[in-house]
């Protein structure tokens, strides 16, 4: 399912764009890459700068761990900072900078213990700064991205008990508070700190030198209580378009570049000079239906456009192949995972027949989309095809792609959606609760809710696996996401990288991070 | 009128069609859809977090309110911070006007001497083998957008034989720090200009070959590179200056479809990551700069035709 793959001996004249010059230049290059010299060896090496490309946020760029938003902002806060937890391959919680923690009876208490860790001036973490950390994010003054995560915390009622020690009061019980320590954006900075100019971490890299939408040059930090980085140095430089990144890579500007698209990698499959890793599970890919208002308050309805979705075509043509078909749920190969259920297939008579009792045949139906992710405009024209022949006209209706996620959040009935990994609580939590902020199928179930409630309180794990499976089989039947397939994440490496993980859906700890990355 | 009265004159007629073009541009930036806050809270865009953002960036006041402001900070020469940084926007435009007007002035450094020369060299060759190649790579070169032009020379020289870098990455910047990756962006950007020069130096340097006045300095036994040089070519230079203070407003467009395929992080770069996240005072110091820049170049040569024939300058 996850696997790196090598690259095989060049083929010459891979497009016939040029004549015999050109293929005479690509087998030398071939016969360059070839060299044990240029490949990365199984075993990490100590040294080098690894150059990572990545498209970026411009001018405004911020250092801000607290801030992260997208891709490079990301992997650059895990570089400098750590949090007390993160997500593990299969998105269960990893302990970080914590090195355990543990409930009071009715889990509205929780004793974190913090490991021997240091910033990167030397001074210790504390419980102090995990305190200052949370204040900062949960600031009610403030609009950081995990404070929604973290409002759960009862920052009054907390304390550090010692330096190493801090007990978090939550306002409720809740069995999966861990989530919540390894929420994006939940970075532990120094005591005191607001500014980052020139952020101090107790990541495994320590600030160089910033250029906001150019670079970013980071160094090793020799102290990290997970162990140092191979590498001496790091360095992020910034590419918007996705072929100016492979094409900086092909050029040797870059040693690895991330996020590229299937086209690229099938393009280069044969090119001794490029490594392509597939992080499998990465993106969910799905249609929005708003079961809040017609015509999608219809069960009937809701059932029909599950199974006239062709998942197989939907993965061949918009990802390239690049992905798995998608059964209606969130977090596949995640933790909780319902993958007891069967997956759905096409079934165009019974589509047909539900389209009908719904009285829907001919209806006209908009779907919101945006080139605001990769494939979503093609997924609308696929899918307006699949839905033609049962009867359905299903209009594509292309919107702004810098406002899109505000735009479908509470406008429209149907509409391109895509998540990124995170704990399938947090999913539920974020998006199908009744005071979710952000309920995108407007799907509101006082029993959902209870159900979900009642699991979260309970330190019973055998029944809040079971919980979340009757959630999920709920969601499965009648449920606002026709989840079609999920996307696996590309990055394209340089074969002097070793050490990349291919198990590590994006935004998990292992996706896009350098400290445990070599070169040569 | 004298020459300080019409510069006066000329210099507030400026400031007015500055003031103008931002006002302009900040209606046309609120009327896009969406403000910095929703852009921020992209793809998690919960209400209450939106209207805070919104608190927090001071996009809850009116926006002719935070125009008037953003102006009389103007008129003090602060252009404000970035919405989405809080950094000065003056940084950001020092930083990007960097790699741009280093772009810009080696294209112009390089276009004059390359079409004038070759331009002269076809002339001089009218009909011949060398005349009609020139001719026929202009008109060929012409035809071909500058974008695709750049990702054609990308995937030839930057990427297939490797002789050159296909993108600026890696430089921050400071293209000078690394000269190769000069080479295909300038090419790019000198190939239109080139044609549409080299043509008119050429058809004006046959036109005045066989002007009267150079006839007549041949029959005085004037030596042919003399005769080329001083008494030929500053006549077919005219029309060829004209086109080059056309070519200077085209090459503003041009580096920024450069920019974008080279990765060159200018002022181009920064103008559509402004728009894209709907930074405000970003985009409004890009375009006052663009303003100042525009009026100050047309303004100097207004003078200098005012200095050289002063009739018609008072009469405008």
């Amino acid at each position: 399912m996850t696997s790196v793959i090598p690259a095989p001996a060049a083929r010459l004249t891979r497009r016939g764009l040029l004549g015999g010059a050109a293929a005479a230049s690509a087998t030398l290059l071939a016969g360059c890459g070839d060299r044990p010299a240029d490949t990365a060896s199984d075993r990490p090496r100590r040294g080098g700068r690894l150059r990572a490309v990545f498209a970026g946020g411009g001018a405004q760029e911020t250092l801000d761990p607290h801030l992260a938003n997208l891709f490079n902002e990301a992997s650059r806060a895990k570089a400098m900072f750590d949090k007390l937890a993160d997500y593990g391959p299969d998105v269960s919680i990893r302990p970080r900078l914590a090195s355990g923690w543990e409930p009071n009876a009715d889990l509205t208490r929780w004793r974190v213990t913090l490991r021997e860790a240091t910033f990167h001036d030397g001074r210790p973490v504390r419980a102090a700064d995990v305190l200052h950390s949370y204040a900062r994010i949960t600031d009610p003054k403030r609009a950081f991205r995990a404070r929604a995560s973290l409002e759960l915390i009862d920052l009054r009622g907390s304390r550090a008990v010692d330096d190493r020690t801090v007990e978090l009061a939550l306002r409720r019980p809740f069995a999966e508070f861990p989530n919540v320590l390894a929420a994006f954006g939940a970075y532990v900075v120094p005591e005191g700190v607001d500014a980052f100019d020139r952020p101090v971490g107790s990541g495994p890299f320590a600030f160089g030198a910033f250029q906001p939408g150019r670079s970013l040059l980071l160094r090793r930090y020799a102290d990290h209580w997970d162990g140092a980085p191979y590498l001496d140095e790091l360095e992020y430089l910034v590419a918007n378009d996705e072929s100016a990144r492979i094409n900086a890579l092909l050029g040797g500007q870059a040693d690895y570049a991330h996020d590229v698209t299937p086209t690229t990698a099938r393009t280069y499959a044969g090119d001794a000079r490029v490594r392509i890793t597939r992080m499998a599970n990465s993106t969910m890919q799905a249609l929005a239906m708003k079961v809040d208002r017609p015509p999608f308050d219809n069960r009937d309805l809701r059932e029909a456009m599950f199974l006239l979705a062709d998942r197989r075509q939907l993965v061949d043509t918009v990802l390239s192949g690049a992905g798995q078909v998608g059964n209606d749920l969130f977090g596949r190969g995640y933790q909780h995972y319902a993958d007891g259920i069967a997956q759905r297939v096409p079934d165009l008579d019974r589509a047909r027949f539900l389209v009908d009792r719904a009285g829907a045949r001919g209806l006209r139906i908009p779907l919101d989309t945006a080139p605001v992710a990769s494939g979503f405009v093609e997924t609308a024209s696929v899918f307006a095809e699949q839905a033609r022949q049962v009867g359905l006209t299903v209009e594509a209706r292309s919107g702004n792609k810098d406002t899109y996620w505000k735009d479908i959040l509470t406008g429209g009935v149907l509409a391109c959606y895509r998540s990124g990994a995170m704990p399938i609580e947090t999913h539920i939590s974020q998006r199908l609760l009744s005071t979710s902020t952000t309920n995108a199928t407007g799907w509101r179930r006082p029993d959902f809710d209870a159900r979900y409630a009642r699991a979260v309180s309970s330190a019973d794990e055998r029944a809040r696996r079971q919980a979340y499976g009757d959630m999920q089989r709920v969601l499965h039947a009648e449920g606002g996401f026709l989840v079609w397939g999920f996307a696996d994440f590309l990055v394209a490496t340089s074969p002097r990288v070793g050490g990349v993980s291919a198990a590590a859906p994006a935004n998990t700890l292992d996706w896009a991070r350098f400290d445990k990355v070599w070169l040569g | 009128m004298s020459l300080p009265r019409y510069a006066a004159r000329r210099a507030l007629v400026g400031a007015g069609q500055v003031v103008g073009v931002a006002t302009v541009v900040f209606v046309l930036t609120e009327a896009l859809p969406g403000d910095a806050a929703v852009v921020i809270a992209g793809d998690q865009p919960d209400p209450a977090r939106i209207a805070l953002l919104r608190e927090q960036l001071d996009l809850d006041r009116p926006a002719w309110h935070r125009y008037l402001d953003w102006l009389a900070d103007l008129a003090g020469g602060d252009l404000g911070v970035s919405l989405v940084s809080q950094r000065p926007v003056a940084g950001v435009l020092a930083a990007g006007a960097a790699p741009t007007v280093l772009l810009a002035a080696a294209t112009l450094l390089l276009l004059v001497p390359l079409s004038v020369g070759l331009g002269t060299l076809a002339a001089r060759r009218e009909g011949g083998r060398l005349d009609r190649a020139l001719s026929a790579a202009a008109v060929g070169l012409y035809a071909v957008p500058e974008f695709a032009l750049a990702l054609l020379l990308v995937a030839v020289f930057g990427v297939r034989l490797a002789w050159l870098p296909p993108t600026a990455v890696g430089t921050g910047g400071d293209l000078l720090s690394r000269p190769a990756v000069l080479v295909l962006p300038l090419a790019v950007l000198l190939a239109r200009p080139f044609c549409s020069l080299s043509r008119l130096t050429r058809a004006g340097m046959v036109e005045a070959m066989r002007a009267e006045h150079v006839a007549h300095a041949r029959r005085l036994g004037v030596p042919e590179p003399r005769l080329w040089l001083v008494h030929a070519l500053p006549n077919a230079l005219a029309p060829v200056a004209q086109q080059l203070a056309r070519t200077t407003d085209w090459l503003l467009g041009g580096v920024i479809v450069v920019e974008a395929v080279f990765v060159v992080p200018g002022l181009g770069t920064a103008l559509v990551d402004a728009v894209t996240a709907r930074d405000v005072p970003t985009v409004q110091g890009l375009c006052v700069l663009v303003a100042v820049t525009t009026v100050t170049v047309n303004l100097a040569a207004d003078l200098v035709a005012f200095r050289l024939a002063p009739r018609a300058g008072a009469a405008t």
